[in-house]
């Protein structure tokens, strides 16, 4: 678990009718740890005797140390945590946040950065702005969005002739292949967005003779929901229940059973746990096991994924 | 605090010495009586009162004989610091978290004033007084990591992260036991442990390389490795080898408890804020064999372990010439008393 600071939101600001701006700092204006961009701060919500965890990138200047900026896009069908935070945090609340992680970097050995982002996937490229700026390193940023109205990235991205702006009601559709095709060798490429845009980016990359290494994705994943489940902590029989609205990781955490953890999106490893017996099939829905390690289902990453079958039993 | 600097010297004459109080924080390397490698690490920093694990960046009365010492090493073969061209903002990072931790931690021997990006640096023990603009290269004498790593003990990896692996991408190393920033520059983590006996098998770097992955800003940590070495020299290099190595042969039972040196190493690992780079400090402790001697707990618990070493272990760590001469002399301060658990003396 990452080491936590109390922080308080001192702005609340609507960007469209569904994303809202919320500013933190340090109640005594302490600064804040640098990051860099495309980090990520895990926000604790204390939601009606539910703790909720969920992990937002970073959208303030990377170098700005006076406060933090998230934008919270409202998700009525998720699991709460952006609800509470549209709904019950305002000006002067209080919250946990924990110090930045980047598990989406820019790489620096670039010598040009194209920049592809869908929908709220435009946040953690709102602070590698800032960095590429202050450093001075080429860019060029496409951002698309169904609708003017529903476009939060508007109202935050400079009006530079590097920010380009697709939006798809206007008939202007973003076309990935067109993105990458002719950038100069040396280019690399960043997506963070829907799972059919990063497929797209990707695939485009890949016919276009690019080097897996110079394509970068963020899919800014959520625990997704299913059907309730069952697990059995192996050191002590006992035998927990996970909600369809629950992570395992969050059902473990209620349960008091300790499990060490960071990104909460499957992309960090630390919350890896070990599987003594499983008479059924594990429902991987992380970045971190490989194929190999999915296939053998004895381990799993409760932070994201889930289980169907009859008994699974934790190294705990 | 250290108000006093050493005169003294780690090569040619080898005028070296710990002081008494030096002797009692030497850092012992080994918890029990016994040694095999394992991911022993802790939280740094944090420490008793006096112990090299209390700061950051231990200062102590070798910084200045130090730093004179990796300025030689540098003048005959400056490859030993190199930074590849995108490393440049980790060592901004360093910088930073050296002279902020040196002045906080050192206030009487250090400080630095910040008026936005127009910083002043002060050393004192050095007699440096610099003022410059951050994040601006061309208002230091180096580079940012060599500028702060002439100021700073031990060596120094900058480790890039990508393509879920660490890649030694800059660095300075003066004071390594037998290991080559010229030839590992731009190596990733795997790369450049593939010397390592034993522990490939044993899975140790695959759990290493996910620590330090997860490793965040905020949460440093430390372990301690050790080698021998002869004669309290700090560039036991391979481009050097040909200077060190035959001292190896010098060894003899009457000179063998001041000549003989336990090496160990003070690393530490750190998640760097702008560049989301790790550094990796590799501070540097001496002291020969009657020293450490000098508390009962380490004479007793030393022989036992290096009695009982793995040979392929003697082997990698190079004493394999010697062994049998510091076993024996060992043993005049083992008792056959039990020892007590953890590393300080009693």
């Amino acid at each position: 678990m990452s080491r936590q600071m109390l922080l308080r939101v001192t702005e609340v600001e609507p960007l469209t009718p569904l994303v809202t701006r919320f500013r933190f700092e340090h109640p005594e204006r302490a600064a804040l740890p640098l990051f860099s961009g495309g980090a990520h701060v895990v926000v604790e919500m204390p939601d009606d005797g539910v703790l909720r965890r969920n992990a937002y990138s970073l959208i303030s200047d990377p170098y700005d140390g006076s406060g933090y900026e998230i934008a919270v896009r409202r998700e009525d069908t998720g699991r709460g945590g952006s609800r509470f935070m549209h709904g019950q945090v305002a000006t002067g609340t209080d919250l946990r946040v924990s110090l930045p992680l980047n598990l989406f970097a820019l790489d620096p050995r670039a010598k040009k950065h194209v920049l592809i982002a869908g929908g709220i996937g435009i946040t953690p490229f709102l602070a590698q702005l800032r960095q590429l700026e202050r450093l001075q390193q080429p860019y060029e940023l496409h951002y698309a969005a169904r609708s003017q109205a529903e476009a939060a990235g508007l109202k935050l991205l400079p009006q530079t002739a590097q920010v380009h702006v697709h939006i798809s009601e206007n008939g202007d559709r973003m076309d990935p292949g067109a993105l990458l095709e002719g950038q100069p060798i040396g280019t690399h490429a960043y997506v963070c967005g829907p799972e059919g845009l990063i497929a797209a980016v990707m695939d485009a990359g890949a016919r276009l003779g690019w080097p897996p290494s110079a394509l970068h994705a963020e899919a800014f994943a959520a625990p997704p929901p299913g059907e309730a489940f069952r697990v059995t902590i192996g050191s002590t029989g006992a035998e927990i229940e996970v909600g369809p609205h629950q992570s395992l990781l969050e059902a473990l955490e209620a349960a008091e059973v300790e499990v060490d953890w960071s990104c909460r999106g499957g992309a960090c490893g630390r919350c890896e746990t070990g599987v003594r017996a499983c008479h059924g099939r594990i429902e991987h829905h992380d970045h971190w096991l490989s194929p190999e390690e999915r296939a053998a289902q004895t381990k799993i990453m409760p932070c994201m994924s889930r289980f169907r079958g009859d008994r699974l039993v934790l190294d705990l | 605090m250290t108000k006093h600097f050493n005169d003294e010297t780690f090569r040619g004459d080898y005028t070296y010495y710990n002081s008494p109080e030096a002797i009692r924080r030497f850092p012992f390397p080994f918890d029990r009586d016994s040694y095999m490698y394992s991911v022993n690490i802790e939280q740094h920093p944090g420490g008793p009162a006096g112990s090299p694990f209390e700061y950051a960046f231990d200062v102590d009365e070798h910084y200045v004989a130090e730093m004179k010492d990796r300025a030689i090493t540098l003048a005959e073969d400056p490859l030993r610091c190199q930074s590849l061209p995108h490393m440049e903002l980790a060592g901004w990072d360093l910088l930073e978290l050296i002279m902020e931790a040196k002045a906080r931690d050192y206030p009487d021997l250090f400080g630095l004033h910040k008026d936005g990006d127009r910083w002043h640096w002060i050393n004192r023990p050095l007699r440096i007084d610099q003022r410059f603009t951050f994040l601006d290269a061309t208002t230091l004498p180096y580079g940012p990591m060599e500028y702060i790593t002439r100021q700073a003990q031990g060596d120094f990896a900058l480790l890039h992260e990508r393509e879920g692996n660490l890649w030694m991408d800059a660095g300075m190393v003066t004071s390594q036991a037998d290991w080559s920033l010229d030839f590992d520059v731009g190596m990733n983590f795997f790369e450049w442990h593939a010397p390592v006996p034993k522990a490939k098998k044993m899975g140790v770097f695959d759990k290493a390389l996910k620590f330090l992955l997860a490793v965040q800003q905020g949460q440093a940590y430390r372990r301690l490795n050790w080698t021998m070495t002869v004669n309290p020299r700090l560039d036991t290099s391979p481009e050097n080898y040909h200077k060190w190595g035959p001292e190896k042969r010098t060894i003899t039972p009457q000179n063998v408890g001041r000549k003989q040196f336990l090496r160990v190493e003070l690393q530490s690992f750190w998640r760097l804020p702008r560049s989301n780079a790790i550094v990796f400090p590799i501070r540097c402790y001496l002291a020969c064999l009657d020293d450490l001697a000098s508390q009962p707990k380490w004479g007793r618990r030393l022989h036992r372990v290096l009695r009982d070493l793995d040979p392929v272990l003697v082997e990698y760590k190079g004493f394999a010439v010697n062994r049998d001469i510091i076993v024996a002399h060992l043993a005049r301060y083992d008792d056959g008393a039990p020892t007590s658990p953890g590393i300080f003396p009693d």
